[in-house]
């Protein structure tokens, strides 16, 4: 009895301690995570899809969050002749190697997509890592309006998919059709948001 | 019979180099070793996890009750590998995303569970901490040959850790052997590094 007593006391002291341990150094590391993130993650992206707004060295600070249900989601403001016309946010669907997030960003008057890239993906190097490291796939939706379905080319659609990577361009156009679902449900919010940014 | 402290320390740099001469803990052997530079970071995060578990399982092994040892050693470790784990993200993050799946597997790494139960449940301080250390940096030492093999063969380049990437091997009479760096080649460059360190005599 009395051993059983210290097993328990022992393993829930050891329990309660790690736990409280990590919470600590969880809250700590936090906000530098997130920073790291940004930096890391989605800010190459970014920048290059924002090269020529004019808030380009801040682009990463001006940002915004919307809570939609259980996901939250990060909306960066491009600057253009003075004026906050573009938002950039990140989509994802499930490529081949797992998630693969995709960064698109849009113009809030055309609702034309100024610019796409592929922010993390677990794709095969060398083959579906092709999306991320080339510009061919996601420079072909440059222009086109956001709010519409997207498929490649071997399902009628007009994007030509990466030779051999076709499971990777198929999930870079499925990412781009989500990121318009998205915009279109959250668009009253992002405009009232990008309002408050400007003002 | 009693070793003395650099006996514990130096056995995990040759007598009981992991993976080789232990092999144990092949997943992140086999999984981050493409370059040096994974290798050595991995390296460090279990030696990291490897010292400080040593050290808390010997210091606590007095209260852990043998029936609920292994628990116990699992909670120590899953603790201090998310420590690394959380650390890395915060200050270290090119290095996290190369090495992200692996960081939370080095809590069943075998190496840290087996030190942890072989020797520091039934050592001292000083020696579990020698022990962890030996161990910890023989395995560092281990990856980054392996790193450092495969990358040489397999692109032809070498990155000094956390520093500059050089061309060792010119494309122009060097054609990348990049089956070494798949997972395969892991298998064939570990074989290969066993059987010549087994062809050096043992006393």
């Amino acid at each position: 009895m009395r051993e059983m007593v210290k097993m328990i006391v022992v393993i829930t002291l050891l329990a309660a301690f790690s736990g409280g341990l990590l919470a600590v150094v969880r809250d700590a590391t936090a906000p530098q995570i997130e920073s790291q993130k940004l930096k890391f993650v989605q800010g190459p992206t970014i920048q290059s899809i924002f090269a020529e707004a004019d808030n380009l060295d801040t682009v990463l600070n001006d940002r915004f969050k919307i809570v939609d249900g259980d996901t939250e989601t990060n909306f960066f403001i491009g600057v253009y002749d003075g004026k906050p016309s573009a938002v950039a946010f990140e989509a994802s669907a499930v490529g081949f190697g797992g998630p693969l997030g995709v960064m698109v960003a849009v113009n809030l008057d055309t609702d034309e997509m100024i610019g796409v890239g592929v922010t993390t993906s677990a794709e095969t190097p060398g083959i579906g890592s092709r999306a991320k490291d080339e510009p061919e796939l996601a420079a072909q939706f440059t222009g086109l309006p956001l709010l519409q379905p997207f498929s490649v080319s071997a399902d009628g659609g007009d994007i030509d998919a990466i030779s051999g990577a076709t499971v990777t361009s198929k999930a870079v156009v499925a990412a781009v059709t989500s990121a318009g679902k998205i915009y279109e449900n959250l668009k009253p919010q992002i405009l009232e948001k990008v309002g408050a940014f400007a003002g | 019979m009693a070793k003395t402290l650099a006996q514990e320390f130096t056995k995990g740099l040759w007598k009981e180099i992991p993976p080789f001469r232990l092999v144990l803990g092949l997943c992140p052997v086999l999984g981050v070793t493409t370059t040096v530079e994974n290798g050595v970071g991995m390296g460090l995060a279990t030696t990291f996890v490897l010292v400080c578990a040593n050290l808390l399982v010997s210091m606590l092994r007095n209260v852990i009750p043998p029936k609920v040892r292994i628990a116990c050693f699992i909670v120590v470790i899953a603790t201090f590998v998310t420590l690394v784990e959380l650390v890395m993200q915060a200050y270290a993050y090119p290095l996290f995303l190369k090495l992200g799946l692996f960081i939370p597997l080095i809590v069943v790494n075998c190496i840290v569970l087996g030190r942890a139960e072989a020797f520091a449940y039934k050592n001292g301080i000083t020696s579990s901490l020698a022990d962890g250390l030996g161990i910890g940096i023989g395995f560092t030492m281990s990856l980054a040959a392996l790193g450092a093999v495969r990358e040489v063969l397999g692109t032809g380049c070498f990155t000094i850790p956390f520093g500059a990437k050089l061309t060792l091997l010119t494309a122009d009479w060097y054609t990348p052997f990049t089956f070494m760096v798949q997972a395969p080649g892991a298998f064939i460059g570990l074989g290969l590094m066993l059987c010549l360190m087994n062809l050096v005599p043992s006393k």
